[in-house]
C-alpha cells in the first residue's frame, strides 16, 4: 500500500517538473519572439515611412532644404570611399597581427600584453575612437575632417574584429598541414603564405565583411571628427583622363556618409524629413544585412565543404 | 645518412642562399610583429590623447568641481563643469537597457542552448547576429519615432525625449551580444555534466539552472560585462531619443543627456581647436573610458574567480 501511494506522489512530482520544463520552453520562445518582433516592427515602420521616397532620384540627388527633392548621392558615394580607406588599412594590419599572434608569437609577457590589449580594444566605446581620430588624425597629423581621417578611424575600430577572425581561421587548420610543409623544407613564411593564408581565406573574409558591415553603420566616431552634415557636392574622382590616371585628391575631401545623413534627417522637426530618414535607414539596413548575410553564408559553406 | 648530407639537401644552393632566406624570414617576422603592435599603439594613443587634453582642462577646472558640481553647462556664459548630470544620464539609460537585455538575453541563451530543436537554433542564431548588425542610428530612429509614441499612448505624460525609450531600445539592441556569448559559454559545458544530472532524475530546467549555468558562469559574466560596456558607450540611440539636455536625474521618464550624447552635441557644433569646449569632450571621454574600464576589470576578476576547468 505504502509503495503505491509513494509511486503516485512521485508521478505527481514528475508531472509538476515536466510542466515547469514546458513553461520555460514557452517563456524561451516568447523571449525570442520579442527580439524577432522588435526587428519586424522596426523594419515595417521604416518600410511604410520610407518606401514612397525610394526612387531612382533619391539615389542620384544631393541633400537639399526641400525634403521632397533631397537624396543620398553624396552620402553613398562618401560611404563607399570611406570604406575603401577602412578596408585598405584594416585588412593588411589585421591579418598581419592575426598571423603573428597565431604562428610567430613566442609565449612571453609581450605576447600576453598584446592579447589582453586586443580583447580590451574590442570593449572600448566607438566614440572614444572618434576622439582619438579627432586629436591625432585631424589635428596632430593635419589630415583635416577628410575621408582619410574617417576611414582610418573606422579601420582602428574594426581592427580587433579582423584580428580575431584571422586567428580563429588559422587556428582551425590542423598542425599536420604545417608539419607537412616544414617536412618539405618550406620556411615559416612560405608555410604561412602558401598554405595557411589560402586555406583560411574564407574565414578571414567572413571577419572582414562583418567588420566592414559594422563600420558602414558607425555614426559616432565620424560625427566626432566633425564631418559636415550638409554636403551638396562629390569628392574629386579617383580616376582621371590624363596620366597617371589615378588621383588621390579625394582622400582629403570633405564628405558625408549614410548614417550621418540619416541622423541629420532624423533630428529635424519636419515630418517630411523623417520620411527621408526612413528611406535612408532602409538603404542602410539592407546594405548591412546583405553584408552580414553574405558573411554568414560564406561561413556556412566553409563549414560544409572543408573536412580536414 | 649523415647530418652533413641532410644539411646540404635541405638547403639548396650556397651558404649565401640560406643567409638571404634567413634574413627575409627575420624581416617578415619583424613586420608582422609591428602590425600586431599597432593595437598596443592605439591603446597608448587613446590614453595619452585623453589624458593630455584632460590635463589642460583640469588646469582650468578643479577636479573637485568636476566631480561634485551638479550642473553641466560648459557652453553657457555661466559655465559649470560638473560631470554628475552626464553620469546620471548614462547610468540610468544603461540600467534600463540592462534590465531588458540581461533577463531576455539569458532566457534566450538557455532556450537555444538547452531546449531548442536543432532547426530553431540554426535559424535563430544567424537572425540574432543580424539583429546585432543593424546600425545604431537606425535603432535611434526607431526609439524616437516608434517606441516613444507607443509609450506615450500608455503613459501620456512621457516627454518626446526620454531615457526610458532610449534605454528600452538599447536593451533590445544588446540582447544578441548577451545571448550569443552566454550561449557559447553554456554549449562549452561538457555533455557528461548534463548526463550526470539527467541520470539523477533532474529535468531540463533543473539541469540548466543548477548545473549548466554555474559551470558556465565565467563566460556568462563576461557576456553581461560586454553588455554593460555596450550600454554605457552607446551613442546614437541616446543622442537621438534621450535628448541632449544635461539633467541630474535618476528618473528614466525624464529627458537627459549622457556622456556620449554630450560629445556628439559638441561635435555637431563648430568648436575651435584648443578652446575649453573642445577640451570638455576629452574630459568627458576620459570619464567614459574609466567607467567602461572599471566594468571590464570587474568582468576580468569574475572570469578568473569562477573559471571552471574541465
Amino acid at each position: 500500500m505504502r509503495s503505491t501511494k509513494n509511486l503516485q506522489e512521485i508521478r505527481l512530482i514528475i508531472a509538476r517538473h515536466k510542466r515547469l520544463d514546458l513553461l520555460f520552453m514557452v517563456i524561451g520562445v516568447l523571449a525570442l519572439m520579442i527580439a524577432v518582433l522588435t526587428f519586424v516592427a522596426l523594419f515595417a515602420h521604416m518600410l511604410i515611412d520610407g518606401m514612397p521616397r525610394l526612387s531612382w532620384d533619391f539615389f542620384t540627388s544631393f541633400p537639399s532644404r526641400h525634403p521632397r527633392s533631397a537624396g543620398i548621392l553624396s552620402a553613398w558615394v562618401g560611404t563607399t570611399l570611406v570604406m575603401l580607406v577602412t578596408a585598405a588599412a584594416a585588412v593588411p594590419i589585421g591579418i598581419g597581427a592575426g598571423v603573428y599572434l597565431e604562428e610567430y608569437a613566442p609565449k612571453n609577457i609581450i605576447t600576453e600584453i598584446l592579447e589582453i590589449n586586443i580583447t580590451n580594444l574590442a570593449g572600448i566605446p566607438s566614440i572614444i575612437y572618434g576622439l582619438l581620430a579627432l586629436g591625432i588624425f585631424v589635428y596632430q597629423l593635419g589630415l583635416g575632417q577628410s575621408i582619410l581621417s574617417a576611414g582610418l578611424a573606422l579601420a582602428l575600430l574594426i581592427l580587433p574584429i579582423v584580428i580575431v577572425a584571422t586567428r580563429e581561421a588559422i587556428r582551425s587548420i590542423p598542425v599536420a598541414i604545417r608539419e607537412g610543409a616544414y617536412a618539405l623544407g618550406a620556411s615559416k613564411w612560405q608555410t604561412v603564405s602558401d598554405h595557411l593564408l589560402p586555406y583560411s581565406a574564407a574565414g578571414i573574409m567572413t571577419g572582414v565583411i562583418i567588420g566592414l558591415a559594422r563600420a558602414i553603420g558607425e555614426t559616432a566616431p565620424i560625427i566626432t571628427i566633425g564631418a559636415l552634415t550638409f554636403i551638396a557636392f562629390l569628392p574629386p574622382s579617383p580616376i582621371k583622363a590624363e596620366f597617371p590616371f589615378l588621383s588621390f585628391e579625394w582622400l582629403t575631401a570633405p564628405f558625408t556618409v549614410m548614417p550621418i545623413q540619416m541622423f541629420n534627417w532624423v533630428s529635424r522637426p519636419q515630418e517630411e524629413f523623417q520620411f527621408n530618414a526612413a528611406a535612408a535607414g532602409l538603404v542602410l539596413v539592407v546594405m548591412t544585412l546583405t553584408m552580414n548575410a553574405f558573411a554568414i553564408y560564406v561561413r556556412y559553406r566553409m563549414r560544409k565543404n572543408i573536412k580536414w | 645518412m649523415t647530418p652533413q648530407f641532410l644539411a646540404e639537401s635541405s638547403q639548396p644552393g650556397s651558404l649565401g642562399y640560406s643567409y638571404r632566406r634567413h634574413l627575409r624570414e627575420r624581416f617578415i617576422e619583424i613586420l608582422l610583429f609591428l602590425t600586431a603592435f599597432v593595437s598596443v599603439a592605439i591603446t597608448l594613443a587613446i590614453v595619452v590623447m585623453l589624458v593630455k587634453e584632460s590635463l589642460v582642462f583640469f588646469q582650468k577646472v578643479p577636479v573637485w568641481d568636476f566631480l561634485t558640481d551638479t550642473q553641466w553647462t560648459p557652453l553657457f556664459d555661466d559655465a559649470h563643469y560638473g560631470i554628475l548630470p552626464l553620469v546620471s544620464g548614462t547610468l540610468v539609460s544603461s540600467a534600463v537597457a540592462l534590465l531588458v537585455a540581461i533577463p531576455l538575453g539569458t532566457i534566450i541563451a538557455i532556450y537555444l542552448s538547452e531546449f531548442a530543436p536543432f532547426a530553431v537554433r540554426e535559424i535563430a542564431k544567424p537572425f540574432l547576429e543580424m539583429l546585432g548588425g543593424v546600425p545604431t542610428v537606425v535603432y535611434g530612429y526607431f526609439a524616437l519615432l516608434f517606441v516613444t509614441p507607443l509609450l506615450q499612448k500608455i503613459f501620456p505624460e512621457l516627454p518626446g525625449f526620454s531615457l526610458l525609450s532610449a534605454g528600452l531600445v538599447m536593451g533590445i539592441m544588446i540582447i544578441p551580444y548577451v545571448s550569443s556569448m552566454s550561449e557559447d559559454a553554456m554549449r562549452a559545458v561538457p555533455m557528461h555534466l548534463r548526463e550526470g544530472s539527467y541520470a539523477m532524475g533532474a529535468t531540463r530546467i533543473q539541469t540548466a539552472i543548477r548545473v549548466v549555468i554555474p559551470a558556465a558562469f565565467s563566460g556568462i559574466a563576461a557576456a553581461y560585462i560586454l553588455g554593460v560596456s555596450r550600454a554605457v558607450g552607446e551613442t546614437m540611440v541616446v543622442a537621438i531619443a534621450a535628448g541632449m539636455q544635461p539633467n541630474l536625474t535618476w528618473n528614466p521618464t525624464e529627458p537627459a543627456a549622457t556622456i556620449t550624447a554630450y560629445i556628439v552635441q559638441v561635435s555637431l557644433g563648430d568648436l575651435p581647436h584648443g578652446s575649453i569646449g573642445y577640451q570638455t569632450i576629452f574630459a568627458a571621454g576620459l570619464t567614459l573610458l574609466l567607467i567602461t574600464l572599471t566594468f571590464n576589470i570587474i568582468g576580468h576578476i569574475l572570469r578568473k574567480r569562477y573559471r571552471e576547468v574541465y
